[in-house]
């Protein structure tokens, strides 16, 4: 049965074959890329994520959704013949020839503590929790780093400011792998900063939903007491039942 | 008693440095004083102006451990008014950045108070955090 | 008159009296300041390492602004650059002059920003006084609705507006723009030796008792000429001068405090624009009494 598999023995054999049904004899296209400083021939169609495991690794740190959603993947690379250290999500890029690369599976970035309910709803906020990004000087660098491809300075900028909308507005996509706190010359932990700034925007800033406010009125009257209460006290055997015969579109 | 004071090839490095890093002509100065007579922060400091530039000609990398270049606030008074031309707010820049980027802040900035923050403007904390940290 | 606007950080939050005000007086002036579509914290105050080049970036993006306003046809043929707060004038037009005077250190700027269109080298950092000045103070005149009569305030100038030469907008010894304005609104103006030594500036963040001791010597030879009232342009100063004089109390229990404005603020009033403009909630003696007892503000 499957629920006896060691879960590390589970990842192993949904590692193992990644290009289902072709042999790899099969590959007509293959490059070489370096992971960590050594060589290996991947097929040339597969992301970095499922390249690394071709090579024979396993991970166990660094690797999450595999959809570019969670952050885990972080990937500093550089290409054949240039200079420039480049950002990915190992998930969502694909290999290149001579890809020279590494992971990057944790950054070590202090998180503030702090109760939005008890906060200042402007910039002070920020200067008190990270007062770090009064040393912004603009550089950029953390734009460049971004593998999201979003305004990371611009977010920052609004940040000192106390412009808390577009702090949120602008830091929405962001999936804190840590690439722009990793290489900011002034030491800030921008994705930090970002996660403050939509908190306090939640809290304070935007508007509270009609829909939302009326229906938690509603619950509070009571209208829906009675099927609660139905539920919570309904045994797992009745529950079973409820759930297996619940009504769904596909019926 | 008369002290003697050695100036070695070490003092000539360090004024070198400082000449390059303040991109100012720091022997011209001939201790007129103007400059520790305008400085607004004088009362505060360990050394006047005028001190500075004399242990800086003298190559005396002492002068780091002193506070008057910390207290500097650059308002520029020392420049307008040298008689010689010299800009002897950017030598104080230059001997602070001496110690800022080997790393050495000189205030701690997550040391100010909450109260503080919540008051003071950001050009306070933007200008004080260039001036005191690396 | 339509020009491009650099607010700055401090404007947008603990001083958001300074550009309420001046939005205000300057529509009565018929300058429209049109606020850069994008901009950063100009990265005050101006880096004085001669090998320094990455604190230029910061003023150096935002005159790039003043170029795609142009190029964008946001606006048409106006290159120069106004600016209120003293500290952000002072940086933004001393880097502006050393890029000028530093082509190649210009050029490694640009390319090290590389996802920007170049900087030229042409735009102009000017100060809301000089704009004013050029108008003719006596333009202003003709706009003022009620005199500040009997109002006296000392015009404090503070260091970044007139230092260095190379950059500064009037004589630093004796300077008179921010005097003929407050003339022009027919405030009783009051001349005093400090009102060109320095607030103190950063030195507020960790030594505050150091700036106390500095805004007592300006306040206090400002009241022993007469004054009222201090008039500034700089939000800096103006929380050296004004919210520090609670430390100045705590030293000194007798000290009487005098309300602190913006020359702005003054404008808005002599222009009879509506009070919801002059935000004198913000500031933090309240200027209030002052101007009721002077009849400049009804109670």
């Amino acid at each position: 049965m499957q629920n006896e598999l060691n879960i590390m023995e589970r990842i192993a054999e949904a590692a193992k074959s990644i290009t289902t049904g072709v042999d790899a004899t099969d590959i007509e296209h293959w490059v070489t890329i370096y992971i960590m400083g050594k060589g290996y021939q991947v097929p040339a169609d597969l992301t970095i994520l499922t390249a690394i495991e071709f090579a024979g690794y396993r991970f166990i740190r660094g690797c999450g959704c595999r959809q570019g959603f969670c952050g885990a993947c972080t990937t500093i690379y550089r290409k054949k013949g240039e200079y420039r250290l480049q950002t990915a999500m190992a998930c969502q890029s694909r290999v290149e020839d001579g890809m020279y690369l590494v992971q990057i599976p944790f950054v070590p970035a202090e998180k503030a503590s702090y109760d939005v309910g008890k906060e200042n709803f402007a910039a002070s906020v920020f200067l008190k929790y990270y007062p770090e990004i009064a040393k912004c000087v603009s550089c950029n660098t953390c734009t460049k780093a971004c593998p999201q491809d979003l305004q990371v300075m611009d977010y920052i900028q609004a940040a000192i400011r106390g412009d808390f909308e577009a702090v949120a507005e602008a830091s929405f996509d962001c999936i804190q792998c840590g690439l722009c706190a990793m290489r900011c010359p002034a030491e800030i932990v921008q994705y930090h900063i970002a996660q403050l700034g939509r908190r306090m925007y939640g809290r304070y800033g935007s508007p509270i939903p009609e829909h939302l406010k009326k229906r938690l009125a509603e619950i509070e009257e009571g209208k829906f007491s009675k099927e609660l209460d139905v539920i919570t006290s309904a045994s797992r055997k009745e529950l079973e039942k409820l759930y297996a015969e619940r009504v769904r579109e596909a019926n | 008693m008369i002290d003697i004071l050695l100036v070695s090839s070490e003092n000539e490095e360090f004024l070198e440095k400082i000449s390059e890093l303040s991109g100012e002509t720091i022997t011209l100065c001939d201790q007129c004083g103007t400059c520790s007579g305008g400085c607004p922060m004088v009362a505060e400091m360990d050394i006047t102006p005028s001190q500075m530039m004399r242990m800086t000609q003298l190559g005396q990398r002492e002068i780091l451990e002193t506070k008057a270049m910390w207290l500097c606030a650059s308002c520029y008074t020392c420049t307008v008014r040298c008689p010689r031309g010299l800009d002897v707010s950017k030598v104080a820049e230059a001997l602070r950045q001496i110690k800022l980027r080997q790393a050495i802040d000189y205030i701690d900035i997550k040391k100010i108070p909450e109260d503080e923050i919540n008051i003071l403007p950001q050009i306070a904390l933007v200008s004080g955090f260039r001036k005191f940290t690396g | 008159m339509k020009i491009p606007y650099y607010p700055g950080c401090t404007l947008k939050t603990t001083a958001a009296n300074f550009e309420q005000s001046t939005l205000a007086s300057a529509k009565i002036l018929g300058i429209d300041l049109i606020e850069l579509p994008k901009w950063n914290c100009c990265g005050t105050v101006f880096s004085l390492a001669a090998d320094d080049l990455i604190h230029h970036v910061a003023p150096i993006r935002n005159l790039i602004r003043v170029q795609e306003m142009n190029d964008n046809g946001v606006i048409e043929d106006e290159k120069r650059l106004v600016t209120l707060c003293s500290m952000c004038f002072n940086t933004l037009k001393r880097a502006n002059l050393f890029v000028k005077e530093n082509p190649d250190d210009l050029k490694t700027i640009n390319d090290f920003m590389n996802l920007e269109e170049d900087y030229q080298g042409d735009v102009e950092v000017v100060h809301l006084f000089e704009i004013l000045k050029n108008m003719g103070f006596d333009k202003i005149s003709e706009k003022v609705k009620k005199p500040l009569k009997g109002l006296k305030v000392a015009p404090y100038y503070g260091c970044m507006l007139t230092r260095p030469k190379e950059t500064g907008i009037d004589d630093p010894e004796e300077p008179t723009i921010q005097t003929d304005l407050l003339k022009a609104l027919g405030a009783d103006t009051v001349d005093s030796p400090y009102m060109k030594v320095c607030c103190g500036s950063y030195q507020t963040v960790n030594d505050k008792d150091a700036v106390a001791r500095l805004a007592r010597d300006i306040l206090t030879h400002a009241q022993n000429e007469g004054a009222e009232s201090i008039c500034t342009s700089c939000p800096l100063c103006a929380f050296n001068l004004d919210n520090r004089q609670k430390e100045i109390k705590e030293k000194d229990p007798e000290f009487e405090g005098i309300p602190v404005f913006y020359f702005t603020q003054l404008m808005a009033l002599a222009f009879g624009v509506e009070d919801e403009f002059y935000g004198f909630d913000l500031n933090y003696i309240n200027p209030t009494p002052l101007l009721i007892k002077k009849d400049l503000l009804k109670n």
